[in-house]
C-alpha cells in the first residue's frame, strides 16, 4: 500500500514565486514554431515581421551601413516574439504545477475492485466509471467516486489542504470522495465516477495547457477585434510606400516593420493567453475546480446567487435558547419535562436541549422501566413514556396538537402566539407537551456563521443578490434573512421550486448561480448558469455542476466572481493600454520614417529624439519590454473594487487610457538617451 | 463668431421639437394631421401592395430597403441614360455616358450627391426633378428609416414586453417608416424652407435658361446664358436631407443658389438641423431621454471642437500665399459675400454631416481646415447624414462598450444585451472596411498618376486624393475640386466605395442590432455599465479620436499636416 505525505497546497503571494522560470523560457523558445504562432494573428505577424527583417538585412550584407540597425531591429522583434510566449509558459507551468501536485498521488494508486463479490488489486489506472472498489481504514481511496455501501471518516488534506478529517456516509448529500484522499476509519464500497483522464481534475488540467486550450467565448470575441486592429495597422503599412512614392520618397521596408509591429496590439496580443491561463490558475489556487474557461469567465457577470441556509449561512446545528411555558405551567417544570424527554435524544439539538436545562435544573437520570419514543419522520415527533407519568413529547406545532388531541386534551390558544413569536426572532419553535397538556415552547436558534455579512455585502457591492433557501417558515427564515444580510429568501421551499426559482430569474434576464451538494439539487446545478458543486456533495451534484469546491465552502463563490472580473479586467486593462501607447509611437517613429524624404515631418518628433535610427529602436525597444514587465500583473489579475461600475471604468480608463498615452513618452525618451549614450546618434 | 453661435443655437432649438415630431412619426399613435396624412398615405400602401401595420423582422427589413433601393437605382439609371429624348429637357441636353450615369445614379441613391459633373449644363428638368430631386427625398429617409429599425432592435423589438429570449423581433415596417418620415417630416419640412429661400430670391421656375448681355463687350462674349430652373425646391432638399448635390455646379457658391446673408444661415442651419433633430428622436423612440443627451454632448463637443479648428485655421492668411500679399483671413476660392467665417463655419458642417453641399471650395481651404473637414468625414458621426450618422455612431458605442464593459469586469453589454463573438466579427468588418477602401484604394490611384487626374503635386495632392475617396466612403459628397474626377476609373472605383460605404455602414450595424435584439436581457445594476453617463461618454469620445487617429495620423502626416509644415516655414 502506499503511503503518502498530505500535500498540502499553500497560496503563493509572489506572482513568479512558484513558477519555474528556466524551463518556461525554454519553452518560451519551442513556441517560436510558426505553427504554434499561428493561434495567436497578433504575435504571428511579428514573427513574420521578424523573418521578413533579418531576409532583408542578409541580402544587404554586411557592408550596407544600416546592416547593424537591421540585425537589432530583427532581434528585438524575436525578442518580443518570445516575451509573449513566456508569459504563456510561465502561466502554463504556474498552473501546471498546480494541478499535477494534486495529480501526483494518483498514478501510483491501486484499488481492490469487487467483481460478482470477489476482490483483485487493480491499478487505478484501469478503473472505469462505474466499477466498485471495497476501501478500508488506512487506504488511499484509487478514484473519484461516490460512496454505495457504509460511512467513513477520510483525510482530505492532500486535496484541499484541511487537515480536520471529514464524514463521508453512502445515501446522504455527503457521499462524494476524491482520489488520492485516506480512509481513517470504517470500510466503505465505492462506486467509480469517472473514467482514467476525465476526472474534474484532468479536465482541470487541460484547460491551463496552451496547445489543447479552448479559447472563452469574451477571448475569442477580443481576439477577433485585435486580429482586426492589426489588419487595420497592416494596411496602413501597406498603403504607406505608394503613398510616399507619389511624393518621390523611398521608406525603409526595415523601419515600416517596425512602425507595423508598434502600431499591432503586441501588448494585450502577447499577454492575452498567459491571462486566460491564470484565471484557470487562480480558480485552482482557491481550491475551486471550473470545468470550463468560459465558467469562470462567466462568473464576474452573476447577478444572482442562490444558496441553501443550513451550512451555508449557518452552522446548521439549531441550539436551545431559551424556554417559553405557557400561562399557568412554570418555566422549570417546563424545562424538566424538555430534559427528559430528550435525556436519550442523540441529535445536537436534543443534547442542546439538555444543556440549557442542566444550567438551572441540574443533571437528571432517566427513571427505571421508562421507553425512549425515537424521531419518525411520519410522526414528526419524539419523547419518553416514563412510568407513573402521563407520556412526554416534544415536536412541531401541528404533531403535539394531533397528540395531544388524540389523548384526549385540547391545544390551548395561547401556544399560537408563542409558536409565532419565537419563530419572529428567527428561531424554531419545539412545543413540549405532557399527556393532554401542552406545557409550552422550546426555541431553537440556528446560530449564523461569522463574517457571513461581510461576504454578502461585498457580494452586493459587486452586483449579486443572493438569495437564501431553506425549508424553515417564512417568519424564521425572514429573521435570519434579515440578520444574515441576504437580500431575499425562499422558505418551505422544495427542491422544484429552487428549480422553479432559477428559471424564474434567468427569465427576468439574470445570470443564476446556484451552490448545492445534494442529488436533489442536481436539477437546479445543472439549469443555473454557475453552479457550484461542493466536493463533499454526490456525484450526481458534482456531474451537474460546471464548478466543484474542494473545499465544500459555499462562500467560495464569491472568490470565484472576483477570478471572473478580474480576468475581464485585465483583458480590457491591457487592450486600453495597448491600443494608448500606440500615439507616442507614432510621435516616435512617423518622424523617423521620413526624416530624409520630407524633412519639415521633423516638427512631430515632439520627444526631441536623438536619430532615426535610435527613435525606432527606442520604440521597439519600449514595446518589446512591456510585455514581460507586465507578466505578473497579467498572472495576478487587476484587482477589481467594489465600487460602482461608473467609478471602476472611471479609474481603469484614467490609469490605463490616460496613462498608456502618456507613459510611453518619457519612456521612449529615456531609452532613446541611454541608447544615445551606448551607440551614439 | 456671431454667425456661429447663431447657427448652432437655432439648429439646436428647432432640433428639440422636430426631434419629438420624428419619434411620433415613427409611433403609430395618431398625430395631429391623421387624417390628411392618412389620406395621402393610403393610396400609396395600396399601390405597394403593403399592409403598414405589419412589423417586419431585422432581415425582412433590410431585405425590403435593398429592394427597394434596387428598383428605384434601376429607374434613375435608365432616366440618366435617356434623358436626350425624354420630356422637360428645353435646353436639349443629351443622355449621359454609361460610367458618369452609373457614378451619378449610385451617387445619389447612396445619400452622397458626389457629382463628377455639371448639374446645370449636364442635366435635364425631368432628370433633376424626377431623377435627383426624387432620391434626395426619399434616401435621407431611407437612412433614418434604418436608424430607427436599429434602436428599436437594440431595446429589443416593439415586441420586446411580449417576447422571449430567442423570439424573432418586430423593428417595424419599411414601407410605413419611410412614407410616413418622408410625407409627416421631410416634405412639410422642405417646402417651409423653400418658400423662405424664394423670397430671399432663389429662382423657383419652369422657364428655360435666360439670356443676358454682358455688360462688358470686351470678353468677346455677346451673349450669356444663364440657367435658371426650379432652383429653390432643389436647394431646400438637398440642405435638409444632408444630400448636397446642388442645382449649380459650384453650389450654394453660386448668388442664384444662394443670394443673401439669410439664405445662408438659413442653409447652414438646414444642414444639421435634420441629424440633431434625429439625435433627440433617439429618446422618444428608445424612451431613454439621458441617452438621447448623453449623444447629442458627445457629438456637440466634437462638433464645436472640428469647427473651431476650421475657423481659426481659415482666420489665418492663406499659408500658399503667405509673404507675398497681406491679408486677414484666407480668401482664396470664397465667396466675398460670406467671408472667411461663415465659409469655414459651412465647410466644417456639411463635412461632419454627411452633407456635402459647399458655399467655399475646400480645395483652397488651409490644410488644417482640410483636415478638419477630412476629419469630420472620417468620423462620420458627428450628427452624420441623415438617420446614417446615428448608425455609425452606434458602431463607436458598440467598440467603446466592448473596451469598457471589460474594464469593469462584466461580459460586454448594451441596454442588457451581451456583445460575443458574431457581433464582433460584424464591426470589426466595419472597422476594416474604411482604412481597406480609403487608404488602398488612395495608395493605388496615387502609385497611378495616369489614373489620378491630379491637379496638383506634392502633399496637396495626397490630400486631393483622399478626400474624394473620404468623401465617398462618408457618403458626403463634397470635393477637393480640382481633381480630374469625370473619368472611368474615378467613377467606377468611387461607385464601389459609395456602395460600400452606403450599405455595409447601413446594414451590418443593423445586422448587429438584430442579433442583440433577441438575447437575453440583464438587469441593470449598479456594478454594471451606465452608458448614459459622462465616463462613458469620456470613454467613447477617446475610442472615436483613438481610432480615426491610429488609422489615418500617416496619411495626414503625408497630406495635410505635411503641407502646413512647409507652407508655414
Amino acid at each position: 500500500m502506499n503511503v503518502m505525505t498530505p500535500n498540502v497546497i499553500k497560496r503563493q503571494r509572489g506572482a513568479l514565486a512558484a513558477a519555474p522560470l528556466a524551463p518556461a523560457a525554454w519553452d518560451a523558445l519551442r513556441k517560436l514554431h510558426p505553427r504554434a504562432q499561428l493561434r495567436n494573428p497578433v504575435m504571428f505577424v511579428v514573427l513574420a515581421g521578424t523573418l521578413l527583417t533579418f531576409a532583408l538585412a542578409l541580402s544587404a550584407g554586411p557592408g550596407d551601413p544600416h546592416f547593424g540597425f537591421m540585425l537589432t531591429v530583427g532581434a528585438i522583434l524575436l525578442a518580443t516574439v518570445w516575451f509573449a510566449n513566456f508569459a504563456e509558459s510561465v502561466a502554463e507551468a504556474r498552473g501546471r504545477g498546480q494541478a499535477a501536485s494534486l495529480r501526483a498521488t494518483r498514478s501510483e494508486l491501486t484499488g481492490r475492485r469487487v467483481v460478482d463479490g470477489r476482490e483483485d488489486r487493480v491499478p487505478a489506472s484501469s478503473l472505469r466509471r462505474g466499477d466498485r472498489v471495497r476501501v478500508s481504514a488506512g487506504e488511499l481511496i484509487p478514484a473519484d467516486g461516490e460512496i454505495v455501501e457504509g460511512l467513513a471518516t477520510i483525510n482530505e488534506a492532500a486535496v484541499t489542504g484541511e487537515s480536520a478529517p471529514v464524514l463521508r456516509e453512502a445515501g446522504t448529500d455527503k457521499s462524494g470522495v476524491i482520489a488520492g484522499t485516506k480512509v481513517l476509519t470504517d470500510e466503505i464500497l465505492i462506486e467509480v465516477g469517472t473514467d482514467p483522464g476525465d476526472s474534474f481534475l484532468d479536465r482541470m488540467i487541460r484547460l491551463v495547457e496552451g496547445a489543447q486550450r479552448q479559447k472563452t467565448p469574451n477571448e475569442l470575441a477580443l481576439t477577433v477585434l485585435l486580429s482586426a486592429m492589426t489588419l487595420v495597422f497592416l494596411i496602413v503599412c501597406v498603403s504607406l510606400p505608394p503613398m510616399a512614392a507619389f511624393l518621390g520618397v523611398e521608406l525603409d521596408l526595415v523601419m515600416l516593420v517596425a512602425l507595423l509591429v508598434c502600431l499591432i496590439p503586441t501588448t494585450i496580443g502577447g499577454l492575452l493567453p498567459a491571462i486566460g491561463i491564470a484565471g484557470m490558475d487562480r480558480a485552482l489556487r482557491a481550491n475551486v475546480i471550473a470545468k470550463s474557461g468560459k465558467a469562470v469567465e462567466l462568473a464576474g457577470d452573476i447577478d444572482t446567487l442562490l444558496l441553501d441556509k443550513t451550512g451555508t449561512i449557518t452552522h446548521g446545528d439549531r441550539q436551545a435558547t431559551a424556554f417559553h411555558p405557557l400561562p399557568g405551567i412554570a418555566v422549570g417544570h417546563l424545562a424538566r419535562a424538555a430534559q427528559l424527554a430528550s435525556l436519550v435524544d442523540p441529535t445536537p439539538e436534543g443534547k442542546s436541549i439538555v444543556r440549557l436545562a442542566e444550567r438551572s435544573g441540574g443533571p437528571l437520570a432517566l427513571p427505571e422501566g421508562s421507553t425512549v419514543i425515537e424521531f419518525t419522520a411520519r410522526l414528526r415527533m419524539s419523547g419518553v413514556d416514563v412510568p407513573g407519568r402521563p407520556p412526554l413529547r416534544k415536536g412541531a406545532g401541528d404533531a403535539i396538537g394531533r397528540f395531544v388531541e388524540a389523548q384526549g386534551g385540547s391545544v390551548p390558544p395561547a401556544l399560537r402566539g408563542i409558536i409565532e413569536q419565537v419563530a419572529r426572532a428567527g428561531a424554531t419553535p419545539l412545543v413540549v407537551a405532557e399527556g393532554t397538556q401542552v406545557l409550552g415552547v422550546v426555541a431553537l436558534s440556528d446560530v449564523i456563521k461569522s463574517g457571513v455579512r461581510e461576504r454578502f455585502a461585498r457580494l452586493r457591492a459587486l452586483g449579486v443578490r443572493t438569495v437564501m433557501i431553506t425549508g424553515d417558515n417564512p417568519l424564521t427564515a425572514a429573521a435570519i434573512a434579515a440578520e444574515a444580510g441576504v437580500d431575499d429568501f425562499m422558505a418551505e421551499a422544495t427542491p422544484e421550486d429552487k428549480l422553479a426559482r432559477i428559471r424564474a430569474e434567468q427569465a427576468g434576464g439574470r445570470l443564476v448561480a446556484m451552490v448545492g451538494d445534494g442529488t436533489n439539487d442536481a436539477p437546479a446545478l445543472a439549469q443555473a448558469d454557475i453552479g457550484l458543486a461542493m466536493n463533499a456533495g454526490t456525484q450526481a451534484a458534482k456531474e451537474a455542476g460546471n464548478m466543484v469546491d474542494l473545499d465544500s465552502d459555499p462562500s467560495k463563490l464569491l472568490d470565484v466572481v472576483e477570478i471572473g472580473k478580474q480576468l475581464l479586467v485585465t483583458r480590457g486593462a491591457l487592450t486600453t493600454f495597448s491600443l494608448a501607447n500606440d500615439v507616442s509611437k507614432y510621435f516616435a517613429i512617423i518622424p523617423a520614417i521620413f526624416l530624409a524624404g520630407i524633412p519639415q515631418l521633423a516638427a512631430l518628433n515632439v520627444m526631441g529624439l536623438s536619430s532615426a535610427t535610435n527613435a525606432v529602436l527606442a520604440a521597439l525597444i519600449f514595446n518589446a519590454i512591456v510585455i514581460p514587465a507586465l507578466i505578473p500583473l497579467a498572472l495576478r489579475g487587476i484587482a477589481v473594487s467594489a465600487t460602482s461600475g461608473d467609478a471602476l471604468l472611471a479609474r481603469n480608463l484614467l490609469l490605463w487610457g490616460v496613462g498608456g498615452v502618456i507613459l510611453p513618452f518619457p519612456a521612449i525618451k529615456l531609452i532613446d538617451m541611454m541608447l544615445y549614450a551606448v551607440i551614439g546618434a | 463668431m456671431t454667425a456661429t453661435l447663431l447657427t448652432y443655437l437655432i439648429a439646436i432649438a428647432a432640433a428639440v421639437p422636430l426631434g419629438w415630431w420624428l419619434a411620433r412619426v415613427l409611433s403609430t399613435a395618431p398625430m395631429p394631421g391623421e387624417a390628411l396624412f392618412a389620406a395621402i398615405e393610403r393610396p400609396l400602401y395600396v399601390a405597394l401592395g403593403v399592409d403598414p401595420a405589419r412589423g417586419m423582422t431585422w432581415q425582412a427589413y433590410a431585405r425590403a430597403f435593398v429592394l427597394s433601393n434596387l428598383v428605384l437605382g434601376a429607374f434613375v439609371y435608365a432616366l440618366l441614360l435617356f434623358q436626350g429624348m425624354l420630356p422637360l429637357n428645353p435646353d436639349g441636353i443629351p443622355g449621359m455616358s454609361w460610367d458618369l450615369a452609373l457614378h451619378t445614379m449610385v451617387s445619389f441613391l447612396t445619400n452622397t450627391n458626389q457629382q463628377h459633373y455639371s448639374g446645370q449644363a449636364q442635366l435635364s428638368y425631368l432628370s433633376q426633378l424626377a431623377g435627383i430631386v426624387t432620391l434626395q427625398v426619399v434616401t435621407p429617409m431611407m437612412g433614418l428609416a434604418i436608424a430607427a429599425a436599429m434602436l428599436r432592435a437594440l431595446v429589443g423589438g416593439r415586441n420586446a414586453a411580449a417576447a422571449r429570449e430567442g423570439d424573432p423581433r418586430d423593428v417595424g415596417n419599411y414601407y410605413s417608416d419611410v412614407i410616413r418620415l418622408t410625407l409627416r417630416a421631410f416634405l412639410p419640412l422642405a417646402l417651409v424652407l423653400s418658400l423662405l429661400l424664394t423670397a430671399q430670391g432663389v429662382p423657383s421656375t419652369f422657364a428655360g435658361a435666360a439670356p443676358a448681355t454682358p455688360l462688358d463687350s470686351g470678353a468677346g462674349m455677346t451673349e450669356q446664358v444663364i440657367p435658371i430652373g426650379p432652383v429653390a425646391p432643389m436647394v431646400a432638399v438637398k440642405q435638409l436631407g444632408t444630400n448636397g448635390g446642388g442645382w449649380y455646379g459650384p453650389n450654394s457658391a453660386v448668388p442664384l443658389e444662394n443670394p443673401t446673408p439669410l439664405s445662408n444661415l438659413l442653409q447652414t442651419v438646414a444642414i444639421i438641423l435634420l441629424p440633431i433633430a434625429a439625435v433627440f428622436m433617439v429618446g422618444g423612440l428608445t424612451g431613454r431621454r439621458r441617452l438621447a443627451l448623453m449623444i447629442f454632448a458627445s457629438m456637440l463637443l466634437m462638433s464645436v471642437g472640428l469647427t473651431a479648428l476650421a475657423i481659426f485655421a481659415e482666420q489665418a492668411p492663406n499659408a500658399a500665399s503667405l509673404g507675398l500679399a497681406e491679408v486677414a483671413a484666407n480668401m482664396e476660392g470664397k465667396e466675398v459675400r460670406f467671408g472667411s467665417e461663415s465659409s469655414a463655419l459651412w465647410a466644417a458642417l456639411t463635412t461632419q454631416t454627411s452633407n456635402g453641399s459647399v458655399n467655399a471650395m475646400h480645395d483652397s481651404l488651409n490644410p488644417l481646415a482640410g483636415m478638419a473637414a477630412i476629419s469630420g468625414m472620417l468620423i462620420n458621426a458627428i450628427w452624420g447624414g441623415v438617420g446614417c450618422g446615428l448608425v455609425n455612431f452606434f458602431v463607436y458605442v458598440l467598440l467603446a462598450v466592448f473596451l469598457s464593459g471589460l474594464m469593469i469586469g462584466r461580459t460586454p453589454e448594451l441596454f442588457g444585451r451581451k456583445l460575443e463573438v458574431h457581433e464582433m466579427r460584424l464591426i470589426s468588418l466595419l472597422v476594416i472596411l474604411q482604412p481597406l477602401l480609403l487608404l488602398g484604394l488612395s495608395a493605388f490611384t496615387l502609385a497611378a498618376p495616369t489614373l489620378t487626374g491630379n491637379s496638383n503635386p506634392g502633399f496637396h495632392g495626397v490630400s486631393q486624393v483622399f478626400y474624394e475617396y473620404t468623401s465617398a466612403f462618408a457618403n458626403n459628397g463634397s470635393g477637393f475640386e480640382g481633381l480630374g474626377d469625370a473619368t472611368s476609373w474615378w467613377n467606377l472605383s468611387c461607385v464601389a466605395v459609395l456602395l460600400v460605404g452606403r450599405y455595409a455602414g447601413l446594414l451590418i450595424p443593423l445586422a448587429v442590432a438584430g442579433s442583440l435584439s433577441s438575447k437575453r436581457v440583464a438587469p441593470s445594476t449598479r456594478a454594471s455599465l451606465n452608458v448614459e453617463g459622462p465616463v462613458f461618454a469620456a470613454t467613447l469620445l477617446a475610442v472615436i479620436v483613438l481610432m480615426t487617429l491610429l488609422c489615418f495620423l500617416p496619411v495626414f502626416a503625408l497630406g495635410p499636416i505635411a503641407e502646413q509644415l512647409s507652407l508655414a516655414r
